[in-house]
């Protein structure tokens, strides 16, 4: 699938800004003031979504403000569908 | 009804915390049209996963004619939301449109007549036309008054004493309860000014609305305040309802409460006001029982 530049969230209070770029493989560079904790639990959200969505390649590099995994996904699948075109909506 | 933005996740997650009787989730005016497609895919996130812990959870979408209306019904109905907000409603034939494309996704489900529509009337043609809308499906269960929009269509402007709404807001309370409906209030947004709010709320009250829609936690405490029954009111209800009780036992007609003949109005006045001090919290629904 064909990958744009894309960004998706805000820097907001309990909110991730995600960007994608094209890449090899799914390659994700997580920054969050709660990564020792949860960002195993992150990326693998992340991953999830993009897989979920059919991308297997794509660089993500995702800013993190205490997002919970429903906001996670959210920006993360606001970021591949302006990334790819591709939207999940019916038109 | 208090209104949260539909693209600020961290207001969406903290909103049930101030105890609303429902939160409005808004895809329509407080998010922009670069971001509406993100503010969708966050709403449906929300509802499918935040325990918003038994609040009644409302979406306002999009207008359908606009490139974002079908798929925000879409969206919102898939993630089981429980009423849709329909913007600046004009006709009863909208209302059916709604209907329409609610049936697709529920149909597509198999979850049919499970989202219910609550109408926003903000123009004169709304308010000419109320009682059809608020007529117009079963799945209606409110139609409220948005009032920025209804008093620019009048080429007039809010004031604090409302004279300008007066109108729509009799016809929205008498368009509701003449379907059997729910009818709900516009905002106040001047935070500042909760004296004129308070007012607002009072007078709202008056003419026989059933609630408030709000813009801040704050707003929440001064409309339970004067939405609940006093413990006098509630005390001459709990008599009321007990004599029909007791009438009703004794297969006597005709009841009489401290020498006062009791008819059906003031039955039912006094099963609303008992059924707002139980919603108000005020009441043990056991108590009353």
């Amino acid at each position: 699938m064909e990958i744009k530049n894309a960004v998706a969230g805000t820097l907001e209070s309990g909110d991730i800004m995600v960007q994608i770029a094209p890449g090899e493989g799914l390659q994700v560079d997580l920054q969050s003031s709660v990564a020792a904790q949860f960002g195993r639990q992150i990326k693998a959200v992340i991953t999830e979504t993009l897989t979920g969505l059919g991308i297997d390649n794509a660089y993500v590099k995702a800013t993190d403000k205490g997002a919970l995994d429903c906001t996670i996904r959210a920006r993360v699948t606001a970021a591949a569908v302006r990334a790819t075109g591709k939207d999940v909506w019916k038109d | 009804m208090m209104f949260v933005p539909g693209n600020n996740p961290g207001m969406m997650a903290d909103a049930h915390i101030y105890g609303p009787d429902s939160i409005m989730l808004d895809l329509e005016d407080s998010v922009t049209m670069a971001e509406k497609d993100a503010a969708r895919l966050l709403v449906h996130n929300a509802l499918k996963s935040i325990d918003f812990g038994g609040t009644e959870m409302v979406v306002r979408i999009n207008p359908l004619n606009t490139p974002y209306g079908k798929k925000d019904v879409e969206a919102v109905v898939k993630a089981g939301v429980d009423v849709i907000r329909m913007p600046k409603t004009e006709t009863a034939d909208e209302v059916r449109e709604l209907e329409a494309e609610i049936v697709k996704v529920e149909t597509e489900l198999g979850c049919v007549g499970r989202t219910l529509i609550m109408a926003a009337i903000e123009s004169a043609l709304g308010v000419v036309n109320a009682y059809e809308i608020a007529t117009a499906s079963k799945r209606m269960m409110g139609i409220a008054l948005g009032a920025e929009d209804y008093s620019a269509n009048l080429k007039t402007q809010r004031t604090p004493g409302g004279a300008e709404l007066l109108l729509a807001r009799e016809s929205i309370v008498v368009a509701a309860r003449a379907a059997g409906i729910a009818c709900f209030d516009t905002v106040y947004s001047n935070l500042d000014d909760m004296e004129t709010f308070r007012k607002e709320v009072e007078l709202i009250k008056t003419l026989g609305f059933d609630g408030k829609s709000i813009i801040n936690p704050r707003q929440i405490e001064v409309v339970n305040e004067v939405f609940a029954p006093s413990q006098k009111d509630i005390d001459k209800a709990l008599r009321i309802i007990a004599a029909i009780k007791e009438a009703q036992a004794k297969g006597s007609g005709v009841i009489a409460v401290n020498g006062k003949m009791v008819d059906r109005p003031v039955v039912i006045r006094a099963e609303r006001t008992v059924a707002l001090a139980i919603a108000s919290g005020i009441l043990d629904k056991e108590e009353a029982l």
